[in-house]
């Protein structure tokens, strides 16, 4: 019998039960294909030990359509068709860098008219994208309003583009040298050309100041909520350094310190006459990236204003041959989409459609980091990260 | 035998009839800080809501998956509403409407309360779920360090009532003439609040629920009239901890300068309006803020609230015994 109060005793009591250790095994916890929070049908293998995660493998593919294929067999015109339903949330800006890929090959000039208009219906695109974003990643975290009032708020700027286009989410409005006569125009004469549908410069004015109003209205509601800070500032840092081996782009690299922006670097559409902000992060944290697209929602209704104060007149296409051929040669095109960088490797054989379309899609790359900055992380922090990539799964399977 | 019949039924009808009142309250907050069409026109502007949800879920199918523990997973929703009803047996309308007044009341109700920790956790458990599994013990790791706040704040409303029974609580609140959150016990008021949020498994403590995370946490495989008693457990939990929390906090049946004697007929009025509104103010933190994260859960039970309860006791005992 010992006695345990004995002092004697003691000692070893205490050292047994420190030294008492459970093994534990980890759990594979399958997150998707069928998952609330996968935006779709992402699957992530995780290796749990309770609460959290020890490594995570991404599973892709469940979406793949082979838009790739698909093209080699369709004529140019018909690809805007496909390409829209890439990036499903921003439809519109699928179709830019394929149709400036195709000018480029056959050395179009796009006047200055419809490339304006390209330009508002892009950064259109990129506002209800980002209000998709905003919504979603507070229902993520777990707050349940933010998204009614992200899509009501959206829906003005869907409504606008479906005046020009007739569509909400895949306007297929691109031509070949220039844009389809509006939708909403009136029916066609040769004297009267089709343009923009009437009230549309007041409309977008209005729903674009209504644009601003909401991007400060999340900044109150989500951004200046106590529970939304604590759930995501240092949750998932990226350095800039990882983020650019891996190839991140977009407002995920911008907020990690990068002044990273194709809008300026490139020439796809006139970016160069606008006067914005690139809004950059500090810390790469989930809620720089939050911030980060709010603010672009902000500049990118300036750039609206300014391209509907500044619109050009003049035809909204240029001149190009009734069967569209493209001469041959191979051409990369990339531009800032909301989700990143996208890009079309166009290799044509002089026929009626391309002999090979390669499609860099900014999520496929984005969703390569989850595997780094995943490790280690607590499972909330894993629903928290993964939303702040704000990826969507037909941008990453195509 | 009849008369516990008729106490047994008028419990079961008050509970769930308090549940259907707080469904509308929620949906009706929630179209209303969501703008949502729904609950707020359809159907005798939005009031027949909860009666369709009722019925759709009734007439859906009860699929119990072939790899779970069948009775466990069958009884795990009947301890849940168990607990709260019977909680409800404590709780005082006016000096002679009260199913029970024991002499322990404080003590029963928070015994029962725990109880609803194991039907919650035997549901996860078995589910045969990894999600469940996680939604299970998120529950019971978050009940056990809520019911301790939730408990230590009773305390000080025990010391300073120098009684166990809610009618005792009630009484005494009444000869001093004023509430005992006004009484001195404010800081017990908000902490028995928050834990009784977490207790409640309500935003911003919902994660055991979780549907972003863990789909729907411990009742992911449960369909039909088994979730539907979980999701009713749920608002009679809500409406039965807000009916305590009046009752020890904010004078239950009682307000100042009102005539005790006609207490019977204004009592129950009383009661009501007092746990609604304690009611409104969780629907608008539950439509407005987003979830924690587990261990941030946590941390605030075992480092803030149960530290500040002690506080609590210890001002309360101190005043009591020096004045």
């Amino acid at each position: 019998m010992v006695n345990a109060l004995d002092p004697q005793n003691m000692n070893s009591f205490s050292e047994a039960s420190v030294s008492v250790e459970i093994e534990t095994e980890d759990m594979t916890l399958n997150i998707g294909p069928q998952h609330p929070s996968t935006h779709g049908v992402l699957r992530l293998v995780a290796k749990v030990d309770g609460e959290k995660v020890h490594d995570v493998k991404p599973v892709l593919g469940y979406m793949h359509r082979g838009y790739e294929k698909l093209a080699e067999v369709r004529s140019y015109p018909q690809i805007t068709t496909l390409v829209n339903r890439i990036d499903w949330v921003a439809g519109f800006s699928n179709e830019i860098p394929f149709i400036a890929g195709a000018e480029r090959l056959m050395e179009i000039e796009v006047p200055e008219r419809a490339k304006h208009i390209r330009l508002i219906l892009t950064e259109m695109a990129r506002i209800s994208s980002h209000f998709v974003f905003n919504g979603a990643y507070a229902l993520e975290v777990g707050a349940l309003t933010p998204i009614f009032y992200a899509m009501e708020d959206r829906e003005r700027v869907l409504d606008l583009i479906e005046s020009v286009t007739g569509g909400r989410f895949h306007p297929n409005f691109n031509r070949i040298g220039g844009v389809k006569p509006a939708a909403g125009a009136g029916p066609t004469s040769k004297k009267n050309i089709q343009d923009l549908p009437a009230g549309f410069y007041r409309d977008t004015k209005v729903a674009m100041e209504k644009v601003i109003q909401a991007a400060d209205q999340f900044q109150n509601l989500i951004g200046g909520n106590e529970v939304f800070k604590k759930r995501t500032k240092n949750v998932g840092v990226l350095t800039a350094e990882t983020a650019e081996a891996y190839g991140v782009s977009g407002p995920i690299l911008r907020a990690s310190g990068v002044k990273s922006d194709l809008r300026t670097q490139t020439d796809y559409l006139p970016y160069d006459q606008f006067d914005y902000d690139i809004p950059v992060g500090e810390n790469g944290d989930c809620y720089d990236r939050w911030d980060v697209r709010v603010k672009e929602m902000v500049e990118s209704a300036k750039i609206v204003l300014q391209a509907i104060d500044s619109m050009p007149s003049g035809p909204l296409q240029a001149k190009v041959p009734k069967v569209i051929k493209v001469p041959q040669g191979r051409t990369y095109v990339r531009a800032e989409n909301p989700k990143g960088e996208m890009g079309y490797y166009i290799v044509s054989d002089g026929g009626l459609g391309p002999y090979r379309l390669k499609v860099r899609t900014a999520s496929f790359s984005n969703v390569s980091i989850l595997p780094i900055m995943l490790e280690g992380a607590l499972l909330p922090d894993l629903i928290a990260i993964m939303g702040s990539l704000d990826f969507v799964l037909g941008d990453v399977d195509r | 035998m009849t008369e516990v019949l008729v106490k047994v039924g008028f419990l079961a009808i008050a509970a769930l009839n308090g549940a259907i009142i707080f469904t509308i309250m929620d949906v009706k907050g929630a179209s209303w800080m969501q703008r949502r069409p729904g609950p707020l026109h359809v159907g005798l502007r939005g009031f027949i809501f909860p009666l369709a949800e009722i019925l759709k879920f009734v007439q859906k199918e009860d699929i119990i998956p072939t790899e779970v523990d069948r009775p466990v997973f069958k009884w795990a929703p009947a301890y849940v509403m168990v607990s709260c009803v019977a909680l409800f047996a404590v709780v005082p309308m006016s000096p002679t409407l009260v199913v029970a007044d024991l002499e322990l009341g404080v003590f029963f109700a928070l015994a029962i309360s725990s109880l609803g920790t194991i039907g919650v956790l035997t549901a996860g458990w078995s589910s045969a779920n990894k999600y469940s599994l996680m939604g299970g013990l998120r529950a019971a790791g978050q009940l056990i360090a809520y019911e301790l706040p939730l408990i230590l704040a009773v305390v000080g409303v025990v010391i300073q009532a120098e009684t166990m029974s809610l009618v005792g609580i009630v009484e005494k609140q009444i000869e001093w003439g004023v509430p005992f959150v006004v009484g001195g016990q404010i800081v017990g008021f908000l902490i028995f609040m928050v834990a009784a949020t977490a207790e409640m498994m309500r935003v911003p403590f919902d994660m055991p629920i979780g549907e972003s995370e863990l789909t729907m946490g411990f009742m992911t495989e449960y369909s039909g009239i088994r979730f539907l008693i979980f999701y009713i457990s749920e608002y009679m939990n809500m409406f039965i901890l807000c009916a305590i929390a009046s009752t020890l906090f904010l004078g239950g049946y009682h307000v100042p300068l009102l005539p005790t004697e006609w207490v019977n007929f204004y009592g129950p009025v009383v009661l009501l309006t007092k746990t609604a509104i304690l009611g409104f103010i969780l629907v608008a933190i539950r439509w407005s803020q987003p979830r924690f994260r587990e261990d941030q859960l946590q941390n605030l039970a075992w480092k803030i609230l149960i530290p500040a309860s002690l506080v609590n006791i210890l001002v309360t005992a101190v005043m009591k015994v020096g004045f």
